[in-house]
């Protein structure tokens, strides 16, 4: 059965709101050391609000993807771990036009997720 | 019965001032003794020692007995008495980097230790990068950067303390043992490092001293520019392009992307600077090559702080969230791919 509201997501961006917005200015001033590990905590709350958003679909896809480079049905990991195998091997390579649009698509879901403004 | 245990930082000054005074021949009393950020695993320390009247800006580099290092680690890091005569040999050979003055012992209790002279300056690259008093500076770090180099690869070999020799097929090497070790599939790092293997420039006939860690995070700056260069824990002897190609990857330009000289010039400006210091002429293909490297040794190392954590061997949740960094270098790394190709 589905939870109430907020969702995972609600909640956690509620969560990073009111640590940033609240408890980092207040830190600051009394344990700057601590305001720190604050921030590298609101941070990192915000990489689970996207990726309880984005992260499912963005694993469907990658899934559907590799399923199609590889031409068999596994799981991502398993997937994921042949495709690994292939490219230090040199089965694969960077001349490989579909693996690259692969990788690049994947890669852009997880920037999307772990640091949006990375550029 | 009752058990008077020392704090740490009492033990700590107790020491220094024991192997203080035997350094320098006569009663030294430490003052603002603390400890600076930076990991558990190894320490530093900040202190001033008063010696007949004259005051001494002093720092303690410590490796605490009983805190364990990861096996990767131990394998490319050099020990504190290495870091020693390293330091001892670049400082006297003109080098910009603090002065070693003495080791401890291992009666002394602090595990490996030795102190250096502290220099003044902050390594804080957000600051350095946009700060007001430091605009003169910024407008010198990249040349600085260049020249100091070329004095670190000038180092005689034959001053130096036994290094590793890594080159380039050691390095590759090293990197897929890491993924091995950590287990989880990484297609982008086994894309970049079979293109590294591919294109890998041949050993040198005479390796030269590596900094092996030069980069902006490391070094001291003051408002008029480089002060010291720190953190020399991962010295070896191999290729002196290694270390400009470090310099250049795109995590330490700290958003200054334009600017790859470690967020402060240009790659030509680095390369100039080095040359007119009498580093070697710099091949762009082999700059090319290590920055590359460089970029997939980030990220792995981004993995293995997060493993840090995971495996138990330190709870922190730093180090735990540096594991979600790693992909900033496979879209940094899939960006030079294409452009090396």
């Amino acid at each position: 059965m589905a939870q109430d509201r907020p969702t995972a997501a609600e909640l956690l961006a509620a969560i990073a709101d009111f640590l940033r917005e609240e408890a980092t200015p207040a830190l600051d001033r009394t344990e700057p050391r601590l305001g720190f590990q604050m921030r590298v905590a609101v941070n990192s709350l915000a990489i689970l609000e996207r990726e309880v958003r984005l992260g499912p679909a963005a694993d469907a896809r990658e899934h559907e993807r590799l399923v199609g480079l590889l031409g068999r049905e596994a799981t991502l990991e398993e997937l994921n771990r042949e495709l690994a195998r292939q490219l230090r091997t040199g089965q694969r390579d960077e001349t490989d036009v579909a693996l690259m649009a692969h990788l690049e698509a994947t890669i852009a879901d997880k920037i999307a997720i772990a640091n949006p403004k990375w550029r | 019965m009752t058990v008077h245990t020392l704090t740490e930082v009492e033990n700590v000054a107790r020491v220094l001032t024991e192997a203080t005074s035997r350094h320098f021949g006569a009663t030294a009393t430490i003052e603002g003794l603390s400890r600076q950020s930076g990991g558990a695993s190894r320490q530093t320390w900040s202190f001033d020692a008063l010696v007949n009247g004259e005051r001494h800006d002093l720092i303690l580099r410590r490796d605490p007995p009983t805190l364990g290092k990861t096996e990767r680690e131990r394998a490319v890091a050099i020990d504190r008495a290495t870091e020693f005569r390293v330091l001892r040999a670049a400082f006297e050979a003109g080098v910009r980097a603090p002065e070693p003055l003495f080791e401890l012992t291992p009666q002394d209790g602090l595990g490996e230790a030795y102190v250096m002279r502290r220099i003044g300056g902050i390594a804080i690259a957000r600051k350095l990068l946009r700060d007001a008093p430091y605009e003169t500076a910024r407008g010198r770090i990249a040349r600085q950067l260049g020249e100091i180099l070329a004095r670190i690869h000038a180092t005689d070999p034959a001053t130096l303390p036994g290094l590793a020799r890594r080159e380039a097929a050691d390095h590759i090497a090293e990197l897929r043992r890491s993924l091995d070790l950590l287990g989880r599939p990484q297609p982008v790092f086994e894309l970049a490092l079979s293109w590294l293997d591919r294109r890998k420039p041949a050993p040198l006939d005479r390796p030269v001293l590596v900094h092996g860690d030069y980069r902006t995070g490391n070094y001291l700056v003051d408002e008029t520019g480089v002060t010291t260069i720190l953190d020399w824990e991962l010295a070896h002897l191999g290729d002196p392009v290694e270390d400009l190609g470090w310099l250049c990857v795109k995590s330490w330009r700290f958003g200054a992307i334009d600017r790859p000289a470690g967020g402060f010039g240009s790659r030509e400006e680095l390369w100039a600077a080095y040359e007119r210091a009498g580093g070697g002429k710099v091949d762009p293909v082999r700059a090319h090559w290590w920055e590359v490297f460089g970029t997939a040794h980030w990220g792995i190392i981004c993995l293995n702080q997060a493993w840090k954590h995971l495996s138990g061997s330190i709870k922190s949740m730093e180090h735990a969230s540096i594991g979600r960094r790693a992909v900033e270098t496979e879209v940094d790394l899939l960006q030079l791919l294409k452009q090396g190709a």
